[in-house]
C-alpha cells in the first residue's frame, strides 16, 4: 500500500490555481468592450474556423482564452443551458447574470473536484438597451466571478492589454473605433502597432440589431473583410 | 445546472436540442405524457395554410381563425411562422401542440446553428420536421393530429421549396403549391386557376390572399379577411434575403383589392 503524503489545502489550491494560470497564460488575448454600438468582442486568433467567440442566446455572448476543448465544452454548455431556459420559460428570461453563476458553479466545482482545473478564462457579455444596461462578467479558472464596466481584457497578456484599453477608452466609441483600440491593445506585447485583420477573430452584438436588421439575436460575427473595412475607415 | 460540470461532455455532444431535452427534460417535449382513457374535451383547431413558389422564393399564407367544434376560439391566432432566417411552417390541426412543436423546431434550427456555428441544409430542417411530427403520433391517434407545412429557400439550389407532411411523418416534396387544414380542398382550387410560373412576389402574394379568401368562402373554419377588425392573413415570403413577414399595411391594400372586384363582378362565386 502507498502511503499519501500530507499536503496542506492551502498548498493543493495553490498548486492548482498556478497550474491553471500557467496554461492562460500561454494563450493569445481576447478583449470584451462595450461601446455606443453594442458590444465589440474580439480575439487575436488565426483560425477562421475554431471560434473564441461565441453567440449564446439573443443578447448574450462568450468569450474565452485557454484550452480549446474545455471552452468549446462550457459554451456547448452555455447554448444548452439558455436554450432550455428560454424554452421552458421565455426568451426574456435568460439573462446573462444567471449563465455567469452558472458558470461560476461548474468552474468552482472542478476547480475543487476534479482532477485538474479548467484552463480557461471567460467572459460573458449581455448587451442592454443603452450602455448603462450592458452587463459584463469575468469568470476565472476558481470559478471566482466579477461585474466589471466598460471592458475586459482576458489570457496571457490581460494586464498590458487592459492598461493599452484603458488609456483610450471611452464610452462613446462608435464600433469602429472600438475595433481599431482592440487590435492596437491586443498588439500590446508585439513589434507592430495594431494587429492585421486577418489575425483577429471579431463579432459585435449589436445594440439595436431589431431596427437595424429585423432580428431579436444581436450576435453578429464579422467576416475578415468586415474587419479590415472598419479598421480601415475614417474614425 | 449539474449537466454543466464537465468530465463527459464529449458521450454526451448533440446538435440536437429535441435529442438532449429527450436526455435530460422529457417532460417539456410537447406530447410527452401517456393520456388516460377518456374523451377529449374540446379543443382549438388551427385551420387553412397555402404556400406556393414563384422566380425567386416561396411564401406562405395562414389566415386567422381557430375552431373549437362549432364556436370560434380564436380571431387572431397566427398560424404561420419563421422557423429561421430562411424558412417559415405553417400549422394547421391541434392549435396547443402545434405552437408548441413549431416552438420547439425554431428552439431546434437555432440551436443548431449556434452549436455548430452553420445552418442545417433545407432537406435536414425538414427531416427533422417530420420527425418531430412522426415523435406526436401517440396524441393524432388521439386525436390531436399536427400537420405543417414547410417552406423555405435553399441556398445551395438557390430556389424556394416546399414540403408537406402527413400525421406519420411522412415528408413529401410539392411542387409549385399546396395547402393543409379544413379549407385546404377551396384553397387548392382556387390556386389551380390562379397560380402561373411566373408570378411576382407581390402577384404572388395577392394569389395566396384571394386562394385563402375562396377557402373562407366555403369552409366555416377558415376566417377571410376582416376590415372591421383590420385582421389579414398572415403571409410571409422567404427568397435569397431571408424570410419576411408581409407588412398590415400591404395586405389590407390586397385585401381590399379582391373584395372590390369581387363586388364589382357580382357573381355568386
Amino acid at each position: 500500500m502507498t502511503q499519501q503524503f500530507y499536503v496542506s489545502p492551502e498548498q493543493l489550491m495553490k498548486d492548482r490555481a498556478d497550474f491553471a494560470r500557467k496554461g492562460i497564460a500561454r494563450g493569445r488575448s481576447v478583449v470584451v468592450i462595450s461601446c455606443a454600438d453594442g458590444i465589440a468582442l474580439v480575439a487575436e486568433n488565426p483560425s477562421p474556423s475554431l471560434h473564441k467567440l461565441g453567440e449564446i442566446y439573443d443578447k448574450i455572448a462568450f468569450a474565452a482564452v485557454g484550452k480549446y476543448n474545455e471552452f468549446e465544452s462550457l459554451r456547448q454548455a452555455g447554448v444548452r443551458y439558455a436554450d432550455v431556459r428560454g424554452y421552458s420559460y421565455d426568451r426574456e428570461d435568460v439573462t446573462a447574470r444567471g449563465l455567469a453563476s452558472v458558470y461560476a458553479q461548474s468552474l468552482g466545482a472542478v476547480f475543487t473536484a476534479e482532477q485538474k482545473p479548467f484552463e480557461v478564462e471567460l467572459a460573458v457579455a449581455e448587451v442592454g438597451r443603452d450602455q448603462a444596461s450592458d452587463h459584463l462578467y469575468r469568470l476565472t479558472f476558481d470559478g471566482s466571478i466579477a461585474d466589471v464596466n466598460g471592458f475586459v481584457a482576458m489570457g496571457g497578456l490581460a494586464e498590458q492589454v487592459s492598461e493599452a484599453l484603458e488609456a483610450g477608452w471611452s464610452a462613446e466609441l462608435s464600433l469602429a473605433a472600438t475595433l481599431r483600440l482592440a487590435v492596437k491593445a491586443l498588439a500590446a506585447d508585439k513589434e507592430t502597432d495594431a494587429l492585421p485583420g486577418t489575425a483577429v477573430e471579431a463579432a459585435v452584438l449589436d445594440r439595436n440589431s431589431e431596427s437595424a436588421r429585423g432580428s431579436r439575436r444581436a450576435f453578429r460575427r464579422l467576416s475578415s473583410d468586415d474587419i479590415t473595412q472598419l479598421l480601415e475607415g475614417e474614425a | 445546472m449539474h449537466e454543466l460540470t464537465a468530465g463527459f461532455p464529449a458521450s454526451q455532444a448533440t446538435s440536437s436540442f429535441t435529442e438532449y431535452l429527450q436526455r435530460s427534460r422529457p417532460e417539456l417535449l410537447p406530447g410527452s405524457q401517456a393520456l388516460p382513457a377518456g374523451q377529449l374535451p374540446q379543443a382549438p383547431h388551427a385551420t387553412t395554410i397555402v404556400a406556393l413558389a414563384y422566380p425567386g422564393g416561396v411564401l406562405m399564407a395562414g389566415d386567422r381563425r381557430a375552431t373549437m367544434g362549432n364556436i370560434i376560439a380564436s380571431r387572431h391566432i397566427e398560424k404561420v411562422f419563421p422557423a429561421d432566417s430562411y424558412s417559415v411552417l405553417g400549422i394547421a390541426g391541434t392549435a396547443g401542440l402545434a405552437i408548441d412543436i413549431t416552438k420547439l423546431f425554431q428552439v431546434e434550427l437555432e440551436h443548431y446553428e449556434k452549436i455548430e456555428g452553420t445552418l442545417l441544409s433545407l432537406d435536414g430542417k425538414a427531416n427533422r420536421l417530420g420527425a418531430m411530427i412522426r415523435s406526436n403520433l401517440p396524441m393524432a391517434m388521439q386525436g390531436m393530429a399536427v400537420v405543417p407545412l414547410f417552406a423555405g429557400f435553399d441556398q445551395v439550389a438557390q430556389v424556394g421549396r416546399l414540403f408537406s407532411y402527413d400525421v406519420t411523418g411522412g415528408r413529401y416534396e410539392e411542387q409549385e403549391h399546396h395547402s393543409v387544414g379544413s379549407g385546404s380542398v377551396f384553397a387548392r382550387g382556387a390556386l389551380k386557376k390562379l397560380w402561373r410560373p411566373n408570378l411576382s412576389e407581390s402577384e404572388a402574394v395577392a394569389v395566396a390572399v384571394e386562394a385563402l379568401y375562396d377557402a373562407a368562402d366555403d369552409d366555416s373554419a377558415t376566417g377571410g379577411p376582416d376590415p372591421v377588425r383590420q385582421l389579414w392573413p398572415v403571409v410571409y415570403t422567404v427568397n435569397r434575403a431571408g424570410a419576411r413577414r408581409v407588412s398590415e399595411r400591404e395586405l389590407a391594400e390586397v385585401a381590399g383589392r379582391i373584395a372590390s372586384s369581387r363586388t364589382i363582378e357580382g357573381r355568386e362565386a
